[in-house]
């Protein structure tokens, strides 16, 4: 599959994320979008990688050159996991604080 | 024994630091002592040098050391002994003593820490002006000119509690300054041309200018005597000095200062020569000055205000004189008024000192008795400044007046005119004050008496002087080869007197003219004394018409009040009014008003909106990538990529 089709997803995925992030109230649904994003970059991580390695392959049979990306990816996976175990927990204060999950309550930080 | 000259300034600067350091700690009497002995011992240096140059005949420079020195030029600190400042010297260090002592006594009133400023003072006037006439150039000496311009200000100031005296004082420094900037640019002028401003080198090298130089440069030299000189237009200070105690009068206007310019002058008389445009405006002011307060004078009412107005008509005469190439009538009369002015001067503070400062003299008359030494002399400066033969006023004044005859005959016949209201007032002031019923009111408490001997004995040595001076200069006409001056000052107008051939009168010529002066002149002096020396005069008299001008000086204070400093007042007043408060105070506020001002708008930027944080951070990527990557790249980029 040519690489535009990975580019052109990312994109989309990033722009519905960065759309998402903007307009939403929701502090779920803003925080699924931020995941969304992630992902996206995820995405285009690991078909830049593919890419790579299938040049490498024309030239040299059985070369590893262009695999790392595609190892690195799960650690970004294995972070964003994490994070999302702390986001998820700043929501659920936050809900209990507010009773509520929209982020326009939480504009009074400075008192 | 030359290489001694550094002393003679150096004493009144030693006596100056003393009087002026231990101000506090010293009594009258060592102040007067000291004050006095630093003088007498510039001046018995002086008369050593004054002999060495009369026996030797030719001048010396003494390099000290090197004062600036650059690529362009170098000028030395260095001091020029010759006939002309050798004269000098004895003239400013001689009366200067005399001043000296007189002021122990007149001044003896004041605290002794203010009784030590006025000698420090005074020290320091008479250190500035050995400076400036022995300096060897003209930077030398315009470091004298601005140092008597200084003291001229703090002595005239001297009573710095009144706010008239302040004025005077003020005005007598700005007046200075103006004329300052003009010798200034001239030396500038000088350094850029010829690239030095020693006498010697400059002289040398003058004939080498452009007419248009030279003739700038020495009108450039004559702003700054006209200042300095009390000439036309920058005369009025010269009055106004009379706020300052009598003995500062006597030295302002007869030892120094105001003979400052006519030594620049008579220094630079070789471009003077090389300038005949200069050389003629220099006459014409002298001629319209000496004639101008001359008709002051006539009207005047305070004893030290008719002195003042005399020096500056006297004055005058000496740049008439230096203006139609006389200038050895020049330094001549120079030092037979620095005699007679001293001689008046002092003795007008013995009056005012006998009758406890009353300057009036309307308020005087007959004090022929109470004060006869007092009396006796002024009557004898008089003689000798209005002109009869053979006091040493007729001598120096006929030798300018005959120059002038030989110049130009209208200019004699003016300046005879000003030479009869020179007696005319001076007996004026004399009946007034000696002659007559005295018409003040006395206290029997303070009986008026005459002046200690400290203040009687210079009276006497100058009334000596005011009689015998003048025969150090007797006319050819009367004697050939007497005049002893001109030989004596030769090599310092030889070049000159090489570059232009003075005509001379004949003898008949002379003696008509001069019998002609001396009979108008007892004619004044007798209707003077006729109409102010009766025992019933009346001094109250309204002036009316022209009387009444000359009485207010021809208001010229109030034309220069109305016509400068009006204006630059309203200028100024303006100036702070609406550039200083507005666009100055404007823009300083204003900018921090427009800190705040952004601040505030800035401010509504932090909403606590997460969303707004995230937009702006969006949008500044964008910008940021946009920036960063110009649009070339990145549509290459995305073909790239399509």
């Amino acid at each position: 599959m040519p690489i535009q089709y990975y580019i052109f997803l990312a994109l989309a995925l990033f722009s519905i994320g960065v759309i998402g992030v903007l307009t939403r109230r929701n502090a779920i649904i803003v925080f699924m979008c931020i995941e969304l994003m992630l992902n996206a970059v995820n995405l285009l991580l690991v078909a830049f990688s593919k890419m790579h390695h299938a040049e490498a392959l024309t030239t040299v049979a059985d070369t590893t050159i262009g695999i790392d990306a595609q190892l690195f990816v799960f650690f970004i996976m294995v972070v964003a996991a994490a994070e999302v175990a702390v986001g998820l927990a700043i929501i659920v204060m936050m809900f209990r604080n507010t009773h509520s999950v929209d982020v326009h309550f939480l504009n009074r930080l400075k008192n | 024994m030359s290489q001694l000259v550094f002393l003679v300034p150096l004493f009144p600067l030693i006596g100056f630091l003393i009087t002026g350091l231990g101000r506090n700690y010293l009594s009258k009497t060592a102040t007067g002592y000291i004050a006095s002995g630093s003088i007498l011992g510039a001046f018995v240096v002086s008369c050593l040098l004054f002999s060495q140059v009369y026996e030797s005949g030719n001048g010396q420079v003494f390099t000290l050391f090197h004062f600036i020195q650059t690529d362009g030029f170098s000028i030395p600190f260095a001091f020029q002994v010759d006939q002309l400042s050798s004269l000098f010297l004895l003239i400013i260090t001689g009366i200067g003593f005399l001043i000296h002592v007189y002021s122990t006594s007149y001044m003896h009133e004041e605290d002794s820490h203010h009784f030590a400023r006025f000698f420090a003072y005074m020290n320091l006037f008479v250190f500035s002006m050995l400076l400036l006439v022995l300096g060897a150039n003209y930077v030398i000496m315009f470091i004298g000119w601005e140092g008597v311009g200084l003291c001229s200000y703090l002595l005239i100031g001297y009573w710095f509690k009144n706010g008239d005296y302040n004025y005077a004082a003020k005005k007598a420094f700005i007046m200075n300054r103006i004329g300052d900037l003009g010798f200034l640019l001239a030396v500038f002028w000088m350094l850029a041309k010829l690239g030095t401003a020693s006498y010697g080198e400059v002289f040398a090298q003058v004939a080498t200018l452009s007419t248009f130089d030279i003739t700038a440069i020495t009108m450039l030299l004559f702003v700054g005597a006209m200042g300095k000189s009390a000439q036309i237009p920058l005369y009025t200070w010269l009055p106004d000095a009379m706020a300052g105690p009598t003995p500062v009068s006597a030295l302002i206007h007869a030892a120094t200062m105001v003979t400052a310019g006519i030594y620049m002058i008579a220094r630079s008389n070789v471009m003077y020569t090389l300038a005949p445009f200069s050389q003629g405006f220099v006459a014409m002011i002298g001629l319209a000055t000496a004639v101008f307060a001359a008709t002051i004078a006539l009207r005047q009412n305070d004893i030290k205000k008719v002195l003042a107005y005399s020096t500056v008509s006297q004055l005058g005469y000496m740049f008439l004189g230096l203006g139609v190439g006389a200038y050895t009538g020049a330094v001549f009369h120079v030092m037979t008024h620095a005699f007679f002015k001293a001689l008046l001067f002092l003795g007008a503070g013995s009056v005012i000192h006998a009758l406890h400062h009353e300057q009036d003299i309307r308020k005087m008359g007959g004090l022929k008795k109470q004060l006869p030494v007092t009396h006796l002399t002024f009557l004898l400066g008089c003689i000798a400044i209005a002109g009869i033969p053979p006091f040493s006023g007729f001598f120096s004044k006929d030798e300018i007046l005959m120059a002038a005859y030989v110049h130009q005959p209208w200019m004699y016949i003016i300046a005879m005119g000003g030479a009869l209201m020179t007696a005319f007032y001076m007996f004026r002031l004399y009946s007034l004050t000696f002659l007559g019923n005295y018409r003040g009111h006395t206290d029997p408490a303070h009986p008026i008496h005459e002046s200690p001997l400290s203040m009687t004995f210079p009276l006497i040595v100058l009334a000596v002087l005011s009689v015998v001076g003048g025969f150090i200069g007797i006319p050819a006409v009367f004697a050939e080869n007497a005049h002893w001056l001109e030989h004596f000052l030769a090599p310092v107008f030889q070049e000159s007197n090489k570059l232009v051939q003075h005509a001379h009168l004949g003898h008949a010529t002379e003696y008509m003219l001069m019998g002609i002066s001396t009979v108008l002149v007892l004619i004044m002096i007798l209707v003077a004394v006729k109409m102010f020396g009766k025992q019933d005069v009346d001094v109250q008299k309204e002036d009316t018409g022209i009387k009444k001008w000359m009485a207010n000086k021809w208001y010229v204070d109030e034309l220069y009040q109305a016509v400068i400093i009006q204006p630059l007042h309203i200028f100024s007043v303006l100036l702070k009014n609406i550039v200083e408060k507005n666009i100055i105070d404007g823009a300083v506020n204003g900018v921090g008003k427009l800190v705040h001002y952004g601040a505030r708008q800035f401010r509504l930027i932090q909403s606590g909106q997460v969303g707004n944080y995230l937009l702006f951070m969006i949008l500044s990527i964008v910008v940021f990538l946009l920036i960063w990557f110009n649009d070339a790249t990145i549509i290459k980029t995305l073909n790239n990529i399509f």
